[in-house]
């Protein structure tokens, strides 16, 4: 599929993110193409995931836009941003399932919060979704009895509980072995063929990166902004910035004694 | 996007062996659900007796999403046991790969829980977990006794910084809150007495009430039961929450003794503390009675306070002393113990919390009437 003439479902406009005084990122901009997987790059630290936040409606970023469409965001008052926020689904790191309620009572949650169906079709809807997902086992035990993949599973069926338009996923395979982990990487690409959704992931595991992300943004820990733009293989093959290079080849930066 | 969607339909026509589905409409999860409208549809479909494949044709289908998947997968796994072929060429690609994705029959949930076990049954198993329960509520109190025997020999594997941080918060930080009680305390019982002993002349009995009263039986008390609820809860809910995140296993990997390092601090820090507040408790509620007294009831000052000292001996704050103590090492054992034992859940830490404090209320009220039965017999 050709993403490039396509619109951009979600803008970044010269977004800084921070806690307090302490900025993060700043001026960090880029355009994430309907049905593309985007990676948000970079090494540990550098504020991928807080940018993450901005970008899921946790964090109010200090300046710069975010669009959905013609609305900006954080312009929205907390009603609208609800809205919104209902055609997102997060996987967030170790997939923060609520730990009180068994899998399929944590996929089954924004069903009943959100629609008025009735328990049968909820409870077709999440066997549904436990089973696209890959879980065969283990859906009526707690999180604590869970395995980290099939936590990570469940997590993302609890993202596309509600049919997102967006699913963000933070390091989702982070964590899992490299078979679980290529399993996952394919399971994602199936559910955005198949579903058509936009997937924005938070990731420094190069495989995944080269393996699915056909666009990205690279941030730097040092400069506190984005120093690269593209697909990951591509910021390989071609990026001349020499952190991009090195993060990209796995190797250390070239006369660069000052850890980043 | 407000795109205005029509209802998921379709249509079912027989051609020779085959049967045709249309799909036609937004299959969109929504309030009215088309997911369950499909239930029935499916079971339409297999009325037919000579039905051999089922051919589908989306050329009509608007937008769609898992409640079409719910709908096919359903069918799907209808037609299999009949021995009905599913051609899903007609399917939209997508869904097609979703439906791959599906197992073939939907994994059978999982066998109903068992019934209930009989009476016996349940009586033993319930006995059993007491016992167990008891037999290492016993392991704990004696690990601790002798562990603060070795502590007091500085020889456990105790950080002095975890005990002073413990001692701060049983104690300089609980001042306000045991003030508060015990002052109103004091006054109550001064306010209550005022009104019987009045009409026998006997006000500065008043005196005598207020201080036996306090000294031997509310200051402890009180100062207990505020000490279970702001510190014994918060023991329990801080070890279990340790418990969720894997911390009390990385201490018990390290070889670090839970009992020395997370129980024996806090209960030597509650069992000495708690008695020091209820010294503090006693004056306070004393003063509470004091201020009743003079100012409402005209008893002068020095004559509440020469009252109070003959009615209060030295007999009398060791008993209540030695309740405190109790207490304190009551509501701390019995917070740690409920912490420790507690699941993984965020819900199992406020269990943890509630039945700490509850524990320790009931324990302190028990106790109290041990002592009080113990001090009849005694003569005390």
């Amino acid at each position: 599929m050709d993403h490039e003439h396509q619109e951009p479902v979600l803008q970044v406009q010269g977004i800084a993110v921070g806690y307090g005084d302490q900025g993060i990122q700043h001026d960090v901009s880029f355009d994430v193409k309907r049905g593309s997987i985007f990676a948000i790059m970079g090494p540990s630290g550098c504020g991928k995931s807080t940018l993450m936040k901005a970008l899921i409606g946790l964090l109010r970023p200090s300046a710069g836009a975010l669009r959905f469409g013609p609305e900006d965001y954080w312009a929205l008052d907390q009603g609208r941003r609800d809205d919104f926020g209902r055609r997102f689904g997060v996987l967030f790191q170790g997939g923060a399932l609520w730990s009180s309620m068994t899998a399929e009572q944590n996929v089954a949650l924004p069903l009943q919060m959100f629609t008025h169906l009735s328990g049968a079709a909820i409870d077709s809807l999440v066997q549904l979704k436990l089973s696209l997902v890959g879980l065969d086992s283990g859906r009526r035990s707690m999180p604590a009895d869970l395995s980290g993949g099939m936590r990570q599973r469940v997590g993302l069926a609890r993202a596309l509980a509600l049919d997102p338009q967006i699913l963000f996923l933070d390091e989702p395979s982070a964590g899992l072995d490299p078979i679980a982990a290529k399993r996952f990487d394919d399971l994602i690409v199936q559910l955005r063929d198949g579903f058509g959704v936009t997937v924005v992931m938070v990731s420094h595991e190069l495989p995944s990166l080269f393996g699915i992300c056909d666009d990205g943004v690279f941030l730097d820990a040092a400069t506190h902004t984005a120093i690269g733009h593209g697909a990951p293989s591509v910021l390989r093959d071609s990026s001349d910035n020499p952190t991009v290079h090195a993060f990209m080849r796995r190797e250390l930066p070239a006369g660069n004694e000052k850890p980043a | 996007m407000t795109v205005a969607s029509t209802n998921p339909r379709l249509t079912t026509r027989a051609i020779g062996d085959d049967t045709l589905v249309t799909l036609m409409g937004d299959w969109i999860t929504k309030d009215d659900g088309g997911a369950a409208d499909s239930a029935a549809a499916t079971a339409a479909l297999f009325d037919r007796k000579d039905l051999k494949v089922i051919k589908f044709d989306s050329s009509r289908l608007g937008r769609w999403d898992s409640s079409l998947l719910v709908y096919l997968s359903a069918v799907r796994d209808a037609a299999a046991p009949r021995s009905i072929r599913v051609d899903d060429k007609g399917i939209p690609v997508a869904a097609r790969r979703l439906l791959a994705l599906l197992p073939q029959q939907q994994a059978e949930p999982s066998a109903a829980p068992p019934g209930r076990p009989m009476f016996v049954e349940r009586f033993g198993s319930r006995a059993i977990a007491q016992w167990c329960e008891l037999v290492a509520v016993t392991v704990l109190v004696g690990g601790q006794l002798l562990q603060s025997g070795a502590a007091l020999l500085g020889r456990a594997r105790m950080r002095r910084v975890d005990f002073v941080g413990c001692m701060y918060d049983a104690g300089i930080a609980a001042l306000p809150m045991v003030a508060l009680v015990n002052v109103l305390v004091g006054a109550i019982l001064a306010f209550v007495g005022a009104i019987e002993l009045r009409r026998f002349g006997a006000d500065i009995y008043i005196a005598n009430l207020v201080g036996l009263a306090q000294v031997r039986e509310m200051a402890a008390v009180m100062t207990a039961i505020v000490m279970s609820g702001r510190t014994g809860g918060a023991y329990a809910a801080e070890i279990a929450s340790m418990q969720g995140s894997n911390e009390l296993d990385a201490l018990r990997v390290l070889g670090i003794p839970l009992q020395d390092y997370l129980v024996l601090p806090r209960v030597m820090a509650l069992t000495l503390m708690t008695p020091v507040l209820y010294l503090y408790g006693s004056a306070i509620g004393i003063l509470g009675g004091f201020g009743v007294a003079v100012s409402m009831l005209n008893i002068s000052p020095e004559l509440f306070m020469a009252q109070t000292r003959s009615a209060v001996t030295m007999h009398e704050i060791s008993f209540g002393f030695t309740k405190s103590l109790a207490f304190g090492a009551l509501i701390a054992l019995a917070g740690c113990r409920i912490g420790l034992k507690a699941g993984r859940s965020a819900s199992d830490v406020g269990h943890a919390a509630t039945s700490a404090v509850v524990v320790s209320i009931i324990g302190i009220i028990m106790l109290d009437a041990v002592f009080a039965v113990c001090a009849n017999a005694l003569d005390i």
